[in-house]
């Protein structure tokens, strides 16, 4: 752009008006002064769809708590041989139905590394009970980074590596001791890699179903998607606990418990799944009618890659929200089968497993801390539910 | 209104048929039926089976015939009332189940207006006074409501209504009352025992409930009008009552349809758990056993509850909002 000095084309001649001096700035113009943007607005504005999300779910705290905890849950379940002190069926006969013990950091007023006190027990003649009191004069410190009891990681390496043990010839029930003496951290602790893998199974089943589905149904239209919508109509009307409780009591009793496992995800996922193919339908009846779509089809694209590049990538963000608002239905649901004895069977240790045990009132009395597994279902459904609820605000950052 | 009617009540019979269709599948799912299990079962024991019986049953109900004549039989006894035969307990599944419809539908009723009764002062005040302190609370209380397994709040209710106020452990009435005829005293009996049921069961739908009123109710309070009403001066009260928490309340109705299959699925295992004289444990133990009449029945009987709430809470919904009258009527 070329520099002009008006003034200088000015009459030098007097004139009898006087005019007003016009200001003119000598900088150089750039008409694109105004859209050019600060280096922050630039990355805001160029950055990607899954950035976005991932700045938008950062502001929800509470998400993002969950988030860590999910992920720290499932790490767990990676390496619950070395996490959990005892093997998952290491029985100790000498202490059935221990309370859990406390640890300590504080003996005879110093601070020591952590310890339990040993328990004495006593069988309680007139209530028929065993009874366990802590020793003050034993004092068990615990070991970590020890050897314990073997095991097979994943059933394939051997070790004996654990995070804590007990003190030699001592014991280490921080959760109490189930009707075998059996730790009930340790079988918490093993229970998790059941418990959180029956649902992620369970929802890429429903995942699947839903989308193939529920893109039939939204990209064909018409009386098929009549037919499909009717149909989830009546899965949906159906109350899902009998229903899960119908189709696993089907289960072959001769199946082994790794195939009960599978077949109990896969019913799970079963019925879940229309909610997820309602969303996708939804949403790709929406997509559909878009410029982008359009403009596509004019281009020539044929209708898998309209699908397949257009389509889904705008809508993943929501099914994954959705999918992940469905877990802990999933979760419940296996927790609520297995307390019936409909669910997984005893070999196979899950959360439900375990509270099966705690069926009657007399557990509630006597032994408490046999309902111990609740707490970790409870947060890991807390943290699912928190963690989805932020995923769906995240999931249209454009919004 | 008459119209829509008609629409909603031929959308319900196709609906109602596909689900006999479903249950009537899974009750011929396992291998076998329960005859030859239970010939089977009686011959290793060395004893004979009682073979004039289980002809005269297999041809009563039809168990010869092609599965597509079975299921005609099954569903034109079920019309008629007949819910075939409980060889579990060797007599008809009318019999079996006595007073167990009834009281499953009085407990699910209740229920449901447990939950509209503690959902709805609970989701206003949530809305009316966001992020206050007590917002946080009942939030999280109903986070956590949400989280619970039923059944193990049920044991833990059991166990401190027993120690605190003296109520026998499970049932739904005190044990004189059971196997009795009707009457004020055991009327009352079931309502000292029904609460416990119906706080458990009630429990996740109210939170979820709570949630979604909070939610639309919000949604609400920020249109425009609502401003206009406040700035010319009307009482906060009226501004609240006369048409935001009617438009917020919409949702509240039809979400019968999704609280029924919830409430149901959920009596199902508490009433296990607190031995409640229900279909739920029934149906647990006829699964167990395999005895698929009487499942079958019970699964028909549940899933037939739920639609017809949904179809209550549509007409419900209809009277209330004259945009979907019109929408049918068309």
């Amino acid at each position: 752009m070329t520099d002009i000095d008006f003034s200088a084309a000015a009459p030098a001649h007097a004139e009898p008006r006087v005019k007003s001096p016009h200001y003119i700035s000598p900088a150089p113009f750039d008409p694109y002064s105004v859209d050019a943007m600060t280096p922050a607005q630039e990355r805001f504005y160029q950055a990607s769809q899954w950035r976005l999300m991932w700045w938008r779910l950062r502001r929800h705290r509470l998400a993002v708590i969950s988030g860590a905890l999910l992920l720290a849950l499932y790490v767990m379940t990676v390496f619950c041989e070395f996490l959990a002190p005892y093997g998952l069926d290491s029985r100790n006969t000498d202490f059935i139905y221990a309370p859990p013990q406390v640890m300590h950091v504080v003996h005879d007023g110093r601070l020591t590394a952590p310890f339990v006190y040993g328990y004495d027990y006593k069988l309680d003649m007139d209530h028929l009970r065993r009874v366990y009191t802590p020793n003050p004069g034993k004092v068990q410190p615990i070991r970590f980074f020890c050897r314990g009891d073997s095991y097979h990681w994943w059933g394939l390496v051997p070790g004996n590596l654990h995070l804590m043990c007990p003190a030699e010839g001592g014991q280490l029930f921080l959760l109490g001791t189930d009707r075998l003496g059996r730790d009930m951290l340790s079988r918490i602790v093993y229970g998790a890699r059941i418990s959180l893998t029956i649902g992620l199974i369970g929802v890429s089943v429903s995942f699947t179903l839903g989308i193939v589905i529920g893109g039939i149904a939204g990209y064909y239209g018409g009386w098929i998607d009549i037919l499909i919508q009717r149909g989830i109509e009546v899965i949906q009307s159906f109350p899902h606990l009998p229903l899960w409780m119908a189709l696993s009591a089907v289960l072959p009793v001769t199946w082994s418990p790794l195939l009960v496992y599978f077949g109990i995800t896969i019913i799970l996922g079963m019925i879940e799944w229309t909610h997820l193919a309602r969303a996708v339908r939804s949403k790709l009846l929406a997509l559909r009618e878009e410029d982008f779509c359009t403009a596509a089809v004019l281009m020539g694209a044929t209708p898998a890659r309209v699908i397949g590049r257009h389509l889904l990538p705008s809508f993943m963000s929501h099914l994954i929200a959705s999918a992940t608002l469905v877990i802990p239905g999933m979760i419940l649901g296996e927790t609520a089968l297995s307390f019936l004895g409909l669910g997984l069977r005893p070999p196979i240790t899950s959360w439900g497993v375990l509270l099966n045990q705690a069926q009657n009132i007399s557990v509630v009395a006597l032994y408490p801390w046999l309902m111990l597994p609740v707490v970790p279902v409870i947060l890991t459904v807390l943290a699912f539910n928190f963690f989805g609820d932020g995923l769906r605000d995240a999931a249209d950052p454009y919004h | 209104m008459l119209g829509y009617l008609v629409h909603r009540v031929l959308i319900m019979v196709p609906t109602l048929i596909a689900i006999s269709i479903v249950i009537f599948t899974i009750i011929h799912l396992p291998p076998g039926d329960y005859f030859t299990t239970y010939i089977a079962e009686l011959q290793s024991q060395g004893e004979r089976a009682n073979l004039a019986k289980i002809a005269f049953l297999k041809a009563q109900y039809g168990f010869d015939l092609p599965l597509w004549e079975q299921y005609l039989y099954w569903v034109f006894g079920l019309l008629r009332g007949d819910m075939g035969y409980s060889f579990l307990y060797d007599m008809p599944v009318n019999r079996v189940v006595g007073d167990r419809l009834l009281l499953t539908f009085i407990v699910s009723f209740t229920t449901i207006i447990f939950t509209y009764v503690v959902a709805f002062p609970i989701g206003v005040y949530s809305a009316t006074h966001q992020y206050s302190i007590a917002d946080y609370g009942l939030t999280f209380v109903g986070f956590l409501g949400l989280a619970t397994p039923s059944f193990l709040l049920a044991l833990v209710l059991v166990y401190l209504a027993h120690v605190y106020f003296g109520i026998s452990v499970g049932g739904l009435m005190d044990p004189e009352y059971v196997d009795r005829p009707w009457t004020w005293g055991k009327a009352a009996s079931v309502l000292a025992h029904i609460w416990i049921p119906v706080m458990v069961i009630g429990t996740a739908g109210t939170a979820s409930m709570i949630r979604r009123l909070r939610a639309n109710l919000l949604d609400e309070l920020q249109k425009q009008y609502v401003v206009t009403a406040r700035a010319k001066g009307l009482h906060p009260m009226k501004v609240l009552f006369k048409y935001p928490l009617r438009m917020a309340l919409n949702p509240f109705v039809s979400d019968i349809g999704s609280l029924l299959p919830h409430v149901i699925s959920g009596a199902a295992i508490v009433s296990v758990v607190m031995a409640l004289p229900t279909t739920g444990p029934m149906l647990l133990e006829a699964l167990r056993s395999q005895d698929m009449f009487l499942a079958g029945s019970f699964l028909m009987f549940m899933a037939f509850l739920t639609v017809i709430g949904v179809f209550l809470s549509d007409l419900a919904l209809a009277a209330l909002d004259p945009r979907i009258r019109l929408q049918a009527g068309r």
